[in-house]
């Protein structure tokens, strides 16, 4: 009904945007795009994800249809369903995105990622790191008497409990190149 | 269609190609081969600008009212710089604008070279498209692309940078009819499952509203005549954001006046108490919804968009349908004919009572005076004296750009050109210039505020070298009239900084400029001096001194729900106004 003039001693909280929406879940999400090969496409796609304040958790990039010009960007993402589905809309409105897929949705995606993690130690750690990588099947591609340099696939997780038990060996350094991902089955996207 | 040429004349040939007449313009070091082939032809018409904001806004007003594509060409660094807000102000109301920006050669690109900035780079968030050409021979390309970009699906500006090169470089002319967009095919038909839904909620609602927003005028003439249609088949109540006026005509009973913030009683609490929200064209903006939480909580929600990214962005909706307006209001209205539908007359009737009681609270009414011209006073009066002329309407930002909302009756669309998203102070007087040139021989008024119109008052001299009659109807209150009213609701009376001191004397202002200037204070005088501008073939500036402390009522404020607006003191009292029912429903 009706409301009187706030009075002046009424503190002036308010403001003239409507409040922020109620917390929601936030769920994890894969998606994959594709999109033309031109210059500046990767700007437009990270820049709608800093411009609106959406997350990047990762983010890969590869041309893989060279006579076609077409890329194909893998983001990790996170969000609430509503905000999920904003995500994809604002891609999909990019004029040069062809499709964008949520891989996390369908829950068939195969997830993988690379690392190389660089371990410096002596004696009963060097011993140590090289059977733990043993364990997860890690290579090793670079020796010294002094450190090695492990290669390492699979699953983000799987990555990260390798580099935490790399720690107490003499961890130096960790390269990784984000998720990258693809549906199962005979589907293309 | 295909021949040599170099990278100017292709410009040229592209834009008279496209359809282009007016190209508004200001040259600079990275344009001029572009200015030197304008020289030597006859079938385009350039407008030079006193600043490329003006030009950009100009291109809109000749967007907005035409519903053509405006065109641009500004020079490169502070010539794109200075175009940023006008391709914000044509993204965030989807106006169709393509702007030629001249760019330093491509060999200089990254060194800082003088006036080079990475207009890509600046404008990429505040387009919905751009293009770096750095090759003569895609130039024609994407020139056509361009167009076609900002044209199509939901209409915006897009850029294309030419370095001063790729301007001077031979190469391939290719006529827009060989372009085709790999990718950008926006969808123009709605699903019909979907329409056939909205149909059936449509049938059996009790308590139905039409929404309708900027899309409906954006989707073409065509649009508003099916809107009207439909509207009048249903026999439901409509009303529209900011953007959608003029779609339906103000003037029909079943109009209930502009809603949101500013909007009328009617409308927000019809908004409020709806059991069927129709939403076409429109994007559930926060001066739209108020508080979130709170909008219009017994509704289903229609939405008809020809983005996707709009629907369920701040609201989620019942049945969305991704279409063209027109399409969609053409197929609605075939299946409710087809079924021979009738909507539930019985409930229908009893909604309309509710509405007209809210109505009889008359939440426009202000207190007149005959000593001192109150703003609402001097917009009913130029409607009055206009209505019946070609009238084109351009406003600036703030209290009296809500007020003419609220005054000004639109019968028809693309009449009326403000800016809604971006809400940008400046914005009428470089559009009434642009809206004059397509409209060569209408009467185009620019509702103005004086604080706002001294943003842009360059574009006077504009004006004077076209010799274009616009109008600027300034209110002039000496305050930046809307800060000082959110100051004394929110912060107090504390009217730091809102009050314009050393205003300029608009009168001599105007005669500085070669135009008219016409003062009037006093409302005895004010219909006389109104048709003394109408009647000047010049272009005028109308000092209209006002009330200096009058508020632009209703209001909804700050994040509450529409049922909680503040009302004006000179309206109906709502305790007589609203029966026991009404008060249980808002």
């Amino acid at each position: 009904m009706r409301v009187k003039p706030m009075s002046k001693s009424e503190p002036a909280s308010a403001t003239h945007y409507p409040a922020a929406k109620s917390v929601e879940r936030v769920e994890h999400r894969t998606l994959s795009i594709l999109v033309d090969n031109e210059p500046g496409v990767l700007a437009r796609v990270i820049g709608l994800f800093s411009g609106r304040g959406y997350n990047i958790d990762s983010l890969t990039v590869s041309e893989t249809e060279h006579e076609k010009h077409l890329s194909r960007i893998t983001i990790a993402t996170q969000g609430t369903p509503m905000v999920i589905e904003q995500i994809k809309n604002q891609l999909e409105r990019l004029v040069p995105v062809h499709r964008v897929v949520d891989l996390t949705a369908g829950q068939t995606a195969i997830e993988r990622e690379l690392a190389l993690v660089k371990v410096r130690g002596k004696d009963n750690n060097r011993v140590e790191a090289l059977r733990l990588a043993d364990a997860f099947r890690a290579r090793v591609i670079d020796a010294t008497t002094l450190s090695f340099v492990f290669e390492l696939t699979g699953k983000p997780e799987k990555i990260d409990q390798f580099v935490v038990l790399m720690q107490p060996l003499g961890l130096v350094e960790v390269s990784r190149t984000g998720v990258c991902a693809i549906a199962r089955g005979p589907e293309g996207m | 269609m295909q021949h040599e040429m170099t990278g100017a004349e292709m410009v040229i040939q592209a834009l008279v190609d496209q359809g282009v007449e007016h190209l508004f313009g200001y040259p600079g070091g990275a344009v001029l081969p572009i200015y030197d082939e304008l020289f030597k032809q006859e079938k385009l018409r350039h407008i030079l600008v006193r600043h490329e904001q003006g030009a950009v806004h100009a291109a809109e007003g000749y967007a907005r009212s035409s519903g053509k594509v405006g065109a641009v060409l500004v020079t490169s660094g502070p010539g794109a710089t200075n175009a940023v807000t006008g391709l914000t102000d044509a993204l965030m109301d989807s106006i169709p604008i393509v702007v030629l920006t001249g760019q330093v050669p491509t060999h200089l690109i990254g060194n800082d070279a003088f006036q080079e900035c990475d207009t890509v780079g600046i404008t990429r968030p505040c387009t919905k498209h751009n293009y770096l050409v750095k090759n003569v021979n895609d130039l024609s390309r994407v020139i056509h692309e361009a167009f076609y970009v900002a044209a199509n699906g939901r209409p915006g500006p897009v850029v294309v940078d030419i370095p001063k090169d790729i301007q001077f470089a031979k190469g391939t002319y290719v006529g827009p009819r060989n372009i085709q967009h790999k990718t950008y095919r926006p969808r123009l038909k709605g699903d019909i499952e979907k329409i056939k839904q909205a149909i059936e909620l449509m049938r059996h609602a009790k308590r139905p509203l039409f929404y309708t927003g900027g899309g409906v005028i954006n989707s073409g003439n065509e649009a508003s005549v099916l809107l009207r249609e439909l509207v009048k088949l249903t026999g439901f109540p409509i009303t529209s954001t900011l953007m959608g006026l003029g779609a339906y005509a103000a003037h029909d009973p079943q109009w209930i006046g502009m809603l949101g913030m500013h909007g009328t009683y009617e409308a927000n609490l019809s908004m409020h108490g709806c059991d069927l929200m129709i939403c076409i064209g429109a994007r559930f903006d926060d001066r739209i919804t108020g508080k979130l939480d709170a909008f219009s909580p017994g509704s289903k929600k229609i939405h008809v968009d020809i983005d996707p990214s709009s629907i369920n962005k701040n609201v989620k909706v019942d049945v969305p349908i991704i279409g063209d307006c027109a399409h969609v209001l053409e197929d609605m209205i075939r299946i409710w004919r087809s079924i021979s539908a009738q909507p539930d007359k019985k409930a229908l009737s009893q909604w309309w009572k509710q509405i007209d009681q809210w109505r009889a609270r008359k939440s426009l009414a202000y207190k007149n005076s005959d000593k001192i011209i109150k703003p609402q006073y001097a917009i009913q009066r130029l409607y009055e004296l206009t209505k019946d002329k070609d009238t084109y309407i351009t406003t600036e930002v703030g209290q009296h750009q809500m007020w003419a909302a609220q005054f000004y009756q639109f019968q028809e669309p693309r009449r009326w050109m403000t800016s809604g998203g971006l809400g940008t102070m400046g914005y009428g007087l470089p559009a009434a210039v642009g809206v004059q040139m397509a409209h060569p021989n209408s009467l185009v008024i620019d509702i103005a505020g004086e604080a706002s119109v001294l943003m842009t008052m360059q574009e006077m001299s504009t004006a004077a070298q076209y010799e274009l009659p616009i109008k600027i109807f300034i209110i002039n209150n000496q305050y930046m009239g809307m800060v000082r009213q959110w100051q004394e609701l929110l912060h107090g009376g504390r009217y730091s900084h809102s009050y314009t001191e050393a205003l300029p004397d608009f009168v001599k202002l105007a005669e500085a400029y070669h135009a008219v200037g016409i003062r009037c204070s006093k409302p005895a005088d004010l219909d006389g001096a109104i048709e003394e501008m109408i009647k000047v073939k010049k272009p005028v500036l109308f000092d209209c001194v006002v009330d200096p402390n009058e508020n632009c009522f209703p209001m909804i404020p700050s994040g509450r729900p529409h049922n909680e607006m503040i009302l004006g003191d000179a309206g109906v009292d709502p305790e007589s106004a609203i029966t026991e029912e009404g008060k249980v429903m808002v």
